[in-house]
């Protein structure tokens, strides 16, 4: 396991993403309301690139002809056959029990912290007054 | 919003799945005005003037919800020019054709609607440009791509002409049939355009696609598009038991069809069907020498996409064994949103032997294509 700067805090807009590459680990990095969340970009059913994915809510149904859009901006919706996971688990919607993406744990590291190491940046360069996004691979 | 995206890499080792045949891909025009290029004046004309006028109710849109938005296809598959998926040769190279060393892409066209055509003689107009498209601008380029012979079943003539013109062009491999027709395609009044299938060496590969007005399921229109897709396999449940019951194969031992698009699981347990009732009502098809099951055993061939995902997956493999590994041949319908990836589309180990059957030998040999 090391720690791996991936971006800078602000470089992922709140809904948007970043596929980052720590250790050949292809990962895509989300900003889910300020927070940073970090998925495998492989969906679990047939291998398609998460990243391609539509970041959507939740729609949920108490019985027919009542439906309710919750959870705005912390679903994806696969590329291909539409599995959707939650963003912050990787939980499946549909098989929360037993499908799941990979997910990695993020944090938001000062500059003067990182300073102290360890840890890997190829592609973002760290100043000690900056605020880093760090996935952990 | 997205900041970085970098194209999926696809690495696999499985000898078995490399070089594999891909029984439905759908090459696209990058705009409706590609085909102008291959249609007679007066056609190209009518095309402007008239339109496509289809036997279904509504102009450019289906009958029945699909997926949007993406117009059902997948997501990663828009070419970043702003064409439509399936439509960049380099493209499709990158994501299929070069990714998996695939052998031979079997191509089902869904453009130009000929066979949808209610002026029979555009619609074979419309045929026929889409299979010069085919020819030119796919095969030409790629010799890997198979071009399909679309016809429209409702002008016997020219459909037959239109395959008659294209045997012995090694472009064509298949001839391609709506499933979905006025009438099913057993009835008397389709045997000249079988015959020709037949007597020209092409297999039939009934491609799902359109409709023909009537509803695309036995119960009406579908209000969902959950509704509406398991309807494929209804579509071919039909087919098969006209084709069997009406005596197709008994007049046309030799015809090869393949069903594209439905999926498979279901195919035992029509034959299961059909054979029960061989019992009980064969005084009404006196002309059926065998049971319905061992027509279908040697006549009919079958695709898996859209794969059956069973709860338990090794029940597929007794579903294979049950249909004959040797009827089933792989397919991807790359570039749609519900397309199977030949890596992961099983969800249990299919044997070696068999596993090439399914990704290869099987096409070859239906397809009449070199190793
Ligand atoms: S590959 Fe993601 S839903 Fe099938």
């Amino acid at each position: 396991m090391a720690r791996h700067v991936v971006a800078t805090v602000g470089e992922i807009p709140p809904g948007g993403k970043k596929v980052v590459n720590p250790a050949g680990r292809e990962i895509c990095v989300y900003n889910v309301n300020g927070e940073h969340y970090a998925l495998i970009n492989r969906c679990p059913h047939e291998g398609a690139a998460l990243s391609y994915g539509h970041v959507l809510g939740c729609f949920e149904s108490k019985r027919p002809g009542e439906y309710q859009l919750t959870r705005k901006g912390e679903m994806l919706r696969c590329p291909w056959h539409g599995w959707e996971f939650d963003i912050k688990t990787g939980q499946s919607w549909c098989h929360p029990e037993s499908v799941k993406a990979r997910t990695y744990k993020v944090e938001v590291v000062p500059g003067e912290l990182l300073a102290k190491g360890p840890f890997v940046a190829e592609t973002v360069q760290v100043k000690i007054d900056g605020e880093y996004v760090v996935v952990e691979v | 919003m997205s900041t970085t995206v970098q194209e999926p890499a696809v690495q696999t080792s499985d000898e078995a799945i490399l070089g594999f045949v891909d029984c439905d891909v759908h090459p696209y025009t990058k705009t409706p005005a590609d085909l102008d290029a291959f249609l007679p004046e007066r056609w190209r004309k009518l095309r402007h003037s008239i339109g496509n006028r289809s036997r279904s109710s509504f102009v450019g849109a289906p009958n029945y919800p699909r997926m949007s938005p993406g117009v059902g296809m997948r997501m990663d598959s828009w070419p970043k020019d702003g064409g439509h998926p399936g439509s960049d040769l380099a493209m499709m190279r990158e994501q299929l054709l070069d990714a998996f060393a695939v052998s031979y892409g079997m191509m089902m066209p869904l453009l130009g609607r000929g066979g949808d055509e209610r002026n029979v003689e555009f619609g074979a107009a419309l045929c026929s440009a889409a299979n010069d498209w085919e020819a030119q601008v796919w095969c030409d380029n790629e010799p890997r791509l198979k071009a399909a012979i679309q016809i429209t079943t409702e002008y016997t003539e020219a459909a037959i002409k239109e395959i008659e013109k294209r045997a012995g062009d090694r472009r064509f491999t298949h001839v391609m049939i709506p499933p979905r027709g006025l009438e099913p395609l057993g009835r008397r009044r389709y045997w000249p355009i079988l015959e020709a299938c037949a007597a020209n060496g092409f297999p039939i590969a009934l491609h799902l696609g359109g409709t023909s007005g009537h509803p695309s399921t036995g119960g009406g229109w579908p209000s969902f598009y959950h509704e509406e897709h398991p309807s494929y396999p209804q579509s071919k449940e039909a087919l098969v038991t006209s084709l069997v019951t009406e005596g197709v194969f008994e007049h046309l031992p030799n015809l090869r069809v393949a069903l594209v698009e439905g999926g498979f699981a279901w195919l035992p347990s029509l034959s299961w069907r059909l054979d029960k009732h061989y019992q009980r009502l064969r005084e009404e098809v006196p002309h059926l020498k065998m049971l319905p099951s061992e027509y279908i055993r040697r006549n009919i061939w079958v695709t898996t996409q859209p794969i059956e995902e069973p709860e338990h997956p090794e029940d597929l493999i007794t579903t294979c064994e049950w249909i004959g590994w040797d009827r089933i041949m792989f397919s991807t319908d790359y570039p749609h949103w519900d397309q199977d990836d030949p890596r992961y589309a099983f969800k249990v180990k299919v044997p070696e032997k068999e596993k090439r059957m399914l990704y290869r030998e099987n096409a070859l040999s239906f397809y009449n294509l070199e190793a």
